[in-house]
């Protein structure tokens, strides 16, 4: 993506034609993805069941005794359900975030990651636009969501509704690259499992998902200080404001913050050579050099 | 090539004054060494695949070719030396040399959840060929390479000779100077094996493309094709097949390796 500013012979600078390709290749990649997710039915079918359960028998259980006092966004008290709406909006971002992740093991135990990393564009921008395409299929099973939400009477303004987008696309990248972040610990694709439960359901209940804040801090002082700084606690906050019409700067910076750091930290860590390593058992791996005597050819 | 060159590889051939200068090799690999760990993988390899010739890159498994051929793609990171494809440096011009780099992977890396089609749009839009030359270049390609008829039809409900064939689609879509193939026929029955063989052969004539073909077939390589021969993690030899078995005196690639070491 770095072009000089010199001239083809069809008269175009090699920086427009880099771009051009870029543009195409980002196309490619979000098509993809989209593809593969409307072609696996059963998993658009279960990334929308897990947030409407919630939704549909959580909610409507815990309306009466989880009581929210009014808060901003809200202008008025509002029923659980539609405090509620936002956290599982959150949490359709953090598992698909994770699966985008899962999905990029796989593909480089399988392979098909080194089709990917083995075309032209500089290895950064492949990865970004990996996470482009795993938020376009994130907005596709929020923008569902949101519509069966509308007729459990959950109705945010329609500003909230084009306002919640770019909100949407910032949060989804941050618990996207963080994910990716992840994945680069990560050297086989069963060893994701454990990192599921160790981030994805911490993360979830520690934030203001499915309670406010303050509520949390009746209870704990150290709890809610974990909270403050869980980034998906932001990413929640950042959706919640914007679906009512509301821009909350606090959640913006820090969101845009962690996404740069774990966009950093995924983009250095990213390592195609992990699976081989592990497989080959590699340092710290199963069979690595300590209990493997002699490892001298790899074919 | 013009003789068997032990351990090494040739000197590029400096054209008479006068003459248009030598194309670059479509592949040129100078002392190349990588280490997993504290485990050498390969150690000062160095080999040159001419445009429009069939290479073979022998030797058994653990020979070190699957890592050859991930650090030729940009995969990993070589530790030393120096890759160039068509004349650009994979280090200092990644770019420019990816875009002359087609690739058959041992392992299929089609995606089964897209048709035929789809996988090729994908790779044509990852090469940021336009979409109407890409849409008249995988016409072609599916009529080529005789997978027309099932175009439609999802990667994963593909025959393993029919998967290999549109891979081979795939990695000249973007018209490579050089194509890699790690093993392709793995998987393979006897039938489809000769028949995807002989297809490329068509091929390198066809194209100019410059083939590396890594293998440990005895079988798929004849007398006039360029050998590397690669064990544990060094070049033994470099030549065509006939002249290093005259050379050594024996009789198949896997009594060459042998005798080399």
């Amino acid at each position: 993506m770095t072009g000089s500013h010199t001239v083809t012979r069809h008269g175009q600078s090699r920086q427009g034609v880099a771009w051009r390709a870029g543009a195409r290749c980002l196309r490619g990649i979000v098509l993809r993805e989209t593809l593969r997710f409307v072609h696996q039915r059963g998993r658009f079918l279960s990334a929308l069941v897990r947030p409407l359960v919630w939704l549909f028998i959580f909610a409507a259980g815990f309306r009466s005794v989880l009581g929210v006092s009014i808060i901003p966004p809200y202008q008025t008290y509002v029923l659980y359900e539609e405090y509620i709406t936002p956290g599982l909006v959150g949490m359709i971002l953090l598992f698909n975030g994770m699966q985008s992740s899962l999905s990029m093991v796989y593909d480089r135990e399988m392979g098909s990651m080194r089709v990917l990393l083995s075309s032209p564009m500089p290895r950064w921008f492949l990865l970004v636009s990996r996470l482009v395409a795993g938020v376009a299929v994130a907005l596709l099973q929020v923008g569902v969501f949101l519509a069966i939400a509308w007729f459990w009477d959950v109705r945010p303004p329609v500003a909230g509704y084009l306002l919640v987008l770019p909100a949407l696309v910032l949060a989804g990248l941050m618990l996207g690259a963080l994910g990716l972040a992840l994945s680069s610990f990560i050297r086989q694709l069963e060893n994701f499992a454990g990192v599921m439960n160790f981030v994805i359901f911490p993360m979830f209940f520690a934030s203001s998902a499915l309670y406010p804040l303050w509520r949390l801090r009746e209870s704990s002082e150290l709890l809610y200080r974990i909270c403050r700084v869980n980034p998906f606690t932001h990413g929640v906050e950042l959706v919640r404001h914007a679906l009512y019409g509301a821009v909350h700067m606090p959640s913006v910076l820090i969101v845009a913050a962690y996404t740069a750091l774990f966009l950093a930290a995924a983009i250095v860590g990213y390592d195609p050579q992990k699976g081989s390593l592990a497989r080959r058992g590699g340092p710290g791996g199963p069979g690595g050099p300590a209990d493997r005597p002699a490892t001298k050819g790899a074919s | 090539m013009s003789g068997p060159v032990a351990g090494g590889v040739e000197a590029a051939p400096t054209p008479a004054s006068g003459d248009a200068p030598a194309p670059e090799p479509a592949l040129q690999v100078e002392a190349l060494g990588f280490a997993y760990a504290d485990a050498p993988v390969l150690e000062a390899v160095s080999l040159s695949v001419p445009r429009g010739r069939f290479a073979a890159l022998v030797g058994a498994n653990g020979a070190g070719k699957t890592t050859l051929f991930s650090i030729v793609t940009g995969l990993f990171a070589a530790g030393d030396g120096r890759v160039r494809i068509a004349g650009h440096d994979l280090a200092t011009r990644p770019r420019d040399a990816l875009t002359e780099l087609g690739v058959v992977f041992q392992k299929p890396t089609l995606d089964n959840d897209l048709s035929v089609r789809q996988n090729l749009a994908y790779f044509a839009d990852l090469h940021g060929l336009p979409r109407r030359t890409a849409r008249e270049r995988i016409d072609a390609a599916l009529a080529q390479h005789g997978v027309a008829d099932v175009q439609a039809r999802k990667a994963g409900a593909l025959s393993g000779g029919q998967r290999r064939r549109v891979e081979l689609a795939r990695s000249l879509l973007h018209r490579p100077s050089l194509l890699l193939m790690d093993e392709p026929t793995v998987g393979l029955d006897i039938a489809s094996r000769a028949g995807f063989v002989e297809h490329v052969r068509e091929l390198v004539s066809g194209r100019q493309v410059g083939v590396l073909w890594a293998t440990h077939l005895a079988d798929e390589i004849r007398d006039e094709d360029l050998v590397h021969v690669l064990d544990r993690g060094r070049l033994l030899a470099s030549g065509t097949l006939g002249e290093l078995l005259e050379a050594h005196a024996v009789r198949d690639v896997v009594a060459l390796t042998a005798a080399l070491r």
